[in-house]
């Protein structure tokens, strides 16, 4: 997708969350509430399938293109599992399966799935194959931090398999889930940012706006490298993966999620620091985004185990290695 | 955020075949660089190497033909500076004037000074200092005091200036200086202009500082009645502090700021295989250094637009200072004396050390946070 077309996708978007989503709709989400008009109006959008290629009713966007909008995503914690189902939709049609419409759950291994009683159908993959088991999730799991309803897939059979390409390769589901949840984290960093800093500058003690503190200019400034960082790592993710497939950009998604949770634990900790006593209480809308940073940070693999990936990899490969490894992509030049 | 922009670049499609011959050219000259020469980095001094450097078209590459220089892009100079950091080359005789001095003479400088000195810089024959902090001065750089007097045919020097890297082994400095008094104390910033001064001219004394590492990396220096002529000013009278503050986007942006400790981590990797720690922790140090290099990138790329992203600039640098101190540290933890060999051992123990000088120089931590803290809004 040109840069032209992105920034008027993501304008929509912004447009659509910013009147749409909002505390009260998280907070009625958290109370088990599924969001029918917001979901709706994604759906009229077409963003649900907007990763399937065109000829199957897709916007064949990319990678970099849903990184970015997922970023928006973040930025608003929207309560929908819109990237979820952009997701099963890709993975459905790279498999050769024409992607439904509705909601599309995502099972990622044993993790449970998001909203899973309310999907249309429930899409997950064993090694390369993708599988389609239609109807909802009906085994409740447990909420975790976001305390977004969450499900768990009955066994079943499968209504359809299919075959992914090579650039998906077997672990597509997760680096694609991984992949999400860095963007979200680096928009909704973004979000958290802005409100913090906004609270400093409003916030009077001894007489002056607490951000004309030194100690909290510190702090502050200290997120906002934490913000740029996963901001930078999720963009080049998507971008790599767009050029070397999912399976070709692991080390750019792992790093992604690498940095992004160090950056959702460093900006959630120095934004509840600056709010204080009024970002620990229900009413305040700052947990709302922290809790997701949480537990964002820990879906589809935590610091460490994407860490241990990367490191693993590189100890086989040798000190010689590291450096030419870490400027191999750069050879061939892509879109820009 | 508030205005702050990492748009993410490509490094040249010449770059592949460049790096090549980098890498070719650096394990050869390599050869006999230890601990040391990696530990001090882009500090570290060796005129013989910045000549070969220079004859192979690596300093100046975006400088014009017509001063010597090589017409080639911000981009593809990015390529070369990452590939001398990498593997800890002493590239500190030519780098200041390839980054700084060099780019402001071709700004500002005469016709006269470009022609003297900007191909001497390409040759790797000349080197440059940076004269700014001084004993009573230094983030509160503004407030210096060594002044420039008005004498017929040129200007008359007196005053210190101290924690110059490399002085006594450069042949010019790039200094602030006073040349009239600010008209109040809050204005301080008005009344300085820069002057290159010829570290050989009389009236200079030179005295090394031996740093912690028991090394003589910086310098005090001291001007009696130095004589500078006229053609030695830089720009324009009066305008030393905004011609100053606007090479910070350069000083602050390039791989430096990240990269100074790279090689160890390349250096240790075989030898901490065997600990069970070892792959989450060097797995969070290279998905910063993907994201770090990326960032950078991106500050290159806007300078290579004519852009001047100081403040992006000061927030890479921020980061990066952060992750090339905490580099050697996170390493340690792998180490076992009995096991690690003694070289990498004593590579760990320079970069701990040279590593506090990682926040302190080309402004410190506290002083940028609070130039981010006020672009995010804060005041």
């Amino acid at each position: 997708m040109s840069d032209d077309l992105r920034s008027i996708l993501l304008d929509q978007v912004e447009r659509l969350l910013a009147d749409a989503a909002g505390p009260e709709l998280l907070r009625a989400n958290e109370h088990g509430e599924w969001p029918e008009a917001l979901w709706a109006e994604a759906e009229a959008l077409g963003l649900p399938l907007a990763l399937a290629p065109e000829d199957q009713g897709g916007a064949g966007l990319g990678w970099g293109d849903a990184a970015a909008l997922w970023q928006v995503l973040g930025k608003h914690a929207a309560p929908i599992p819109l990237g979820e189902s952009m997701i099963a939709a890709a993975l459905l049609a790279a498999g050769g399966i024409a992607p439904r419409a509705g909601y599309l759950g995502l099972a990622v291994g044993r993790a449970s799935i998001a909203w899973g009683r309310r999907a249309a159908a429930v899409v997950s993959t064993a090694g390369s194959t993708v599988l389609l088991q239609p109807g909802p999730a009906t085994r409740q799991g447990r909420a975790g931090f976001s305390r977004e309803p969450a499900d768990l897939a009955a066994p079943g059979v499968p209504a359809a398999e299919g075959r992914l390409p090579e650039a998906f390769g077997p672990e597509a589901a997760l680096l694609a889930g991984a992949l999400l949840n860095s963007a979200r984290i680096a928009g909704a960093l973004e979000a958290v940012l802005d409100m913090t800093v906004d609270y400093a500058n409003t916030r009077k003690q001894f007489g002056r706006p607490i951000g004309g503190f030194q100690a909290v200019q510190q702090l502050l400034a200290r997120c906002a490298g934490e913000v740029a960082a996963a901001g930078v790592a999720a963009a080049n993710a998507g971008r790599t993966a767009d050029r070397h497939g999912l399976a070709g950009a692991a080390f750019e998604i792992a790093s992604a999620k690498v940095v992004c949770g160090e950056a959702a634990h460093t900006g959630a900790e120095i934004a509840h620091q600056v709010h204080a006593a009024i970002g620990f209480t229900d009413d305040h809308q700052l947990h709302l985004f922290t809790r997701r940073l949480w537990q964002w940070r820990d879906d589809h693999g935590t610091e460490r185990a994407w860490a241990k990936r990367i490191g693993e990899a590189a100890l086989a490969r040798g000190g010689a290695a590291l450096w030419p490894d870490l400027t191999a992509r750069d050879a061939t030049t892509g879109e820009h | 955020m508030a205005g702050l922009r990492f748009d993410l670049r490509d490094t040249p499609p010449e770059a592949a075949a460049l790096r090549a011959e980098l890498r070719e050219f650096l394990a050869e000259q390599g050869r006999a660089w230890g601990p040391m020469v990696y530990g001090y980095s882009w500090m570290g001094f060796d005129r013989a190497f910045s000549r070969e450097v220079g004859k192979r078209g690596w300093i100046g590459m975006t400088w014009p033909k017509a001063y010597g220089g090589g017409e080639r892009s911000a981009l593809e100079r990015y390529v070369v500076l990452e590939e001398m950091l990498a593997v800890g080359a002493p590239v500190g005789a030519h780098w200041i004037g390839d980054r700084q001095s060099g780019p402001l003479i071709l700004r500002l400088g005469t016709e006269e000074q470009r022609r003297e000195f900007i191909p001497r810089i390409v040759s790797g024959e000349l080197a440059f200092a940076i004269g700014l902090s001084e004993p009573d001065s230094g983030s509160d750089l503004a407030s210096l005091r060594t002044r420039a007097e008005k004498v017929p045919g040129g200007w008359k020097v007196n005053g210190r200036k101290v924690w110059t890297t490399n002085a006594h082994r450069c042949d010019f400095a790039i200094t602030l200086l006073r040349t009239a008094p600010a008209p109040d104390p809050k204005a301080k910033h008005q009344g300085l202009s820069q002057f290159l001064i010829d570290l050989r001219a009389s009236g200079i004394t030179i005295r090394p500082i031996l740093d912690l590492v028991g090394e003589e990396g910086f310098n005090e220096l001291t001007f009696d009645d130095v004589f500078v002529p006229d053609s030695l000013v830089v720009g324009e009278i009066g305008k030393g502090w905004e011609q100053a503050t606007a090479e910070l986007a350069f000083e602050r942006a390039g791989p430096e700021r990240y990269l100074s400790s790279l090689p160890l981590l390349t250096a240790a990797l075989d030898d901490v295989r065997a600990e069970p720690a070892a792959a989450e922790t060097v797995g969070r140090l290279l998905a910063r250094a993907g994201t770090l290099r990326q960032m950078s990138l991106a500050v290159a790329g806007m300078l290579q637009d004519g852009q001047t992203p100081a403040r992006e600039a000061a927030l890479v640098k921020d980061v990066g200072n952060d992750y090339e101190q905490a580099l050697p540290e996170a390493l340690r933890t792998l180490f076992d004396p009995d096991r690690t060999p003694p070289e990498v051992q004593e590579m760990q123990r320079i970069m701990t050390m040279v590593g506090r000088s990682y926040s302190l120089r080309g402004g410190t931590r506290e002083i940028l946070r609070g130039i981010i803290a006020r672009q995010l809004g804060l005041r």
